[in-house]
């Protein structure tokens, strides 16, 4: 399998940046496992990351691969799939990247409904700058901006998404990897806005400091809290507390944006096409 | 009809830095209104569907340049416009442009300020902005049109000089400039110069994204045409990738600065009147240059050697041409709608060889001639 991927890697630019026991190395190669069942072309695929260890995964990539500021990658793949709707645009962010800084481009990007597909690597903390809270750190987690336990409450982020108007959105673990593998290949098949929630760990930044031991006590954790959707119907709401839903969370239809500009261009052409001529005759 | 008739219109300066940037092959604009250059906005809006363009109103500015970035690394020619406060907001991703050398536009319609200011105020308070408001040692191209006409084509040569240099170029309008309107005669389209970035011609494989001949320019492979790169704001090497490398991270950003050193005398455009023999010289761009060319012609009329010198190029700053002033006249005069934010380029290149004086404004007012033509008398 590893072989079959390495053709979507950078293999010069290993070994890679994260820490031992790290999760966004599972969540690549999930996303890889998607890229290759769907065969994307890797001329026509852009992957766009924002800042975060989590958006590092871009670099290693062999596409057209664009590492942008912080909080704007999906401003960047904006841009990019208005200007190019052929081109698959695919991108990853961290929590913080895509709900605190990025927050407001994360929700009209789905309230757009721009066929781009976000992978977004929730490790529960800003990971590269060491270990700060984010929008979803659980409320009462340590970081070293929160040393007595946060206070705020987190976001939802598959909440957030669906509410500003996605028309996929999964949730899937790093313990999960066939799910999330699929649930990526779901959201780039949607023709919408597409967010694919990733729970990943981070043994250094945010594991060590709230008792979850290393990466693999870190990965039984999502074993053990993470239920499927298909079940989670019939818990009760106690027994859902403090669980993570995974699957396929929301699916509804919606026109693209990209198709709808498309659609505007050829009106308005035909519309001043029609005029011109009229303008002829009276003349 | 003689063909000036026929092509004469009234023009606003918005709208022909609208109109340019269209005639330069812009076919992408991301904005967030703000007055007052809402009118780029509005104009963009309804001419680009028609030509087969894109527009996007974004979430905000920070938005509108990222996406004007996106729009351009696929080969599309993009632009944005702003004011003050907008302008604030895009600084971490102009410098985002300038580090991975992608062309863009942008449109800064000055207002006053700082903050709020008075919305539909005139200022030049963003000259040194336009310079230095993105962090780091990064290169820069700034013009600056003081008429309709000129709007026009000073946006068809920022649309040039981006894809030239690849780069983000700033077209400093002001509100003056912006909300004038003028009767123009507009360029035939086959008189218009038009520059595409230039093209890799080698293989894919044998492609280094940010590897400079002597121009000092990579060609750009635009993303989607096969040649698979790195993209990134990080230091990186010729490959595109992030490298920590001293040497290479340097040797990257003395390239930024020698694509514009190199090529200065393509870059730098100016003006003057009556320069020849002109003691008293009035530096002035932008609205302000208007008020100067009127008080320089009165100064003339009661015998007095005054001259106009004009940069419509402010950034880079035009060194050689400020030090050949500092040589020939006793006094330069520099008029501005802010605290002297040009003016201090001005001392540090004339070095005491002349004196600089500065007429200045920041209530919102444009400068007058007789205040100029005030200062002009003082000094002689
Ligand atoms: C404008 C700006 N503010 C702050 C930073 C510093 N910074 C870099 S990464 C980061 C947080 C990353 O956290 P997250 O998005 O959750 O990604 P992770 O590293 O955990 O994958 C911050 C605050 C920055 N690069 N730019």
């Amino acid at each position: 399998m590893m072989e079959e991927l390495e053709r979507y890697l950078r293999m010069d630019r290993f070994p890679h940046m994260w820490c031992p026991g790290c999760g966004n190395g599972i969540v690549l190669g999930c996303m890889l496992r998607a890229i290759k069942k769907l065969d994307l072309d890797q001329d026509r695929t852009v992957i766009v990351g924002g800042i975060g260890c989590s958006s590092r995964a871009v670099g290693y990539l062999d596409f057209n691969t664009l590492h942008t500021t912080h909080g704007r990658a999906l401003a960047y793949a904006t841009g990019i799939k208005l200007a190019r709707p052929e081109l698959n645009v695919i991108v990853v962010s961290g929590d913080g990247d895509s709900t605190a800084i990025g927050g407001n481009h994360f929700i009209h990007a789905a309230r757009r409904n721009i066929d781009l597909t976000l992978v977004l690597f929730n490790n529960s903390i800003y990971g590269m700058t060491g270990g700060q809270y984010s929008p979803l750190t659980p409320v009462g987690k340590k970081a070293t901006t929160a040393p007595y336990g946060t206070i705020e409450p987190g976001f939802d982020a598959s909440e957030l998404a669906r509410a500003a108007g996605a028309t996929f959105v999964g949730r899937g673990t790093t313990y999960h990897t066939e799910l999330l593998a699929n649930l990526i290949v779901e959201g780039i098949q949607n023709k919408g806005f597409s967010l694919v929630e990733a729970i990943t760990a981070c043994p250094t930044a945010f594991g060590r400091r709230n008792k979850m031991k290393g990466g693999t006590e870190m990965l039984l954790w999502q074993k053990e809290n993470a239920v499927h959707i298909n079940r989670a119907g019939r818990l009760s709401p106690e027994e859902l507390d403090g669980k993570i839903v995974i699957g396929e969370l929301h699916r509804r239809e919606a026109p693209e944006y990209t198709e709808l500009y498309d659609k505007l261009i050829l009106n308005v052409q035909q519309e001043t096409q029609s005029a011109s001529i009229k303008t002829m005759k009276v003349e | 009809m003689s063909r000036v008739v026929e092509l004469a219109r009234l023009m606003q300066g918005n709208e022909a830095a609208a109109e340019g940037a269209l005639a330069a092959g812009v076919r992408f604009f991301a904005g967030y209104p703000i007055t007052p250059s809402t009118e780029v906005a509005e104009i963009m809006a309804e001419r680009l569907p028609r030509l087969g363009g894109k527009f996007i109103q974004m979430e905000d500015e920070i938005a509108s340049m990222a996406a004007i970035i996106g729009a351009s690394l696929t080969g599309v020619k993009s632009l944005t416009a702003t004011s003050g406060p907008g302008f604030s907001l895009m600084q971490e991703n102009i410098g985002f442009a300038a580090m991975a050398e992608v062309p863009c536009v942008i449109v800064n319609v000055q207002r006053s300020g700082p903050s709020t200011g008075m919305p539909t105020a005139p200022a030049q308070g963003d000259v040194m902005q336009a310079r230095w408001g993105t962090h780091g040692d990064h290169p820069v191209i700034a013009l600056c049109p003081s008429s309709v006409r000129e709007a026009y084509d000073l946006a068809i040569r920022s649309v040039n000089l981006a894809e030239k240099y690849r780069m983000p170029v700033i077209l400093l309008m002001d509100e003056v400039i912006g909300h004038l309107r003028e009767r123009v005669v507009l360029p035939l389209p086959d008189e218009i110069e038009i520059i595409n970035r230039r093209e890799p011609q080698e293989a894919p494989a044998d492609y280094y994204a940010y590897r400079a001949d002597e121009t000092g320019v990579p060609p750009m492979a635009n993303f989607g045409t096969g040649y698979r790169y790195h993209v990134t704001g990080l230091a990186h090497d010729e490959k595109g990738n992030p490298t920590n490398d001293p040497a290479r991270a340097e040797g990257l950003l003395l390239r930024l600065h020698d694509k514009l050193n190199l090529n200065l005398d393509d870059i730098l455009i100016e003006d003057s009147r009556s320069l020849d023999d002109a003691e008293v010289v009035v530096l002035a761009y932008g609205a302000t240059a208007r008020p100067a060319r009127q008080a320089v012609k009165e100064a003339r009329q009661q015998n007095i050697k005054a001259g106009l010198y004009r940069p419509l190029t402010l950034w880079p700053f035009p060194t050689a041409s400020v030090d050949r002033l500092a040589r020939q006249a006793r006094t330069i005069i520099v008029p501005e709608m802010n605290l002297g934010q040009y003016r201090i380029e001005v001392e540090r290149v004339v070095r005491g060889r002349a004196n600089v004086v500065g007429v200045n404004r920041v209530n919102g007012e444009l400068i007058a001639p007789g205040e100029i033509l005030q200062a002009i008398l003082e000094v002689v």
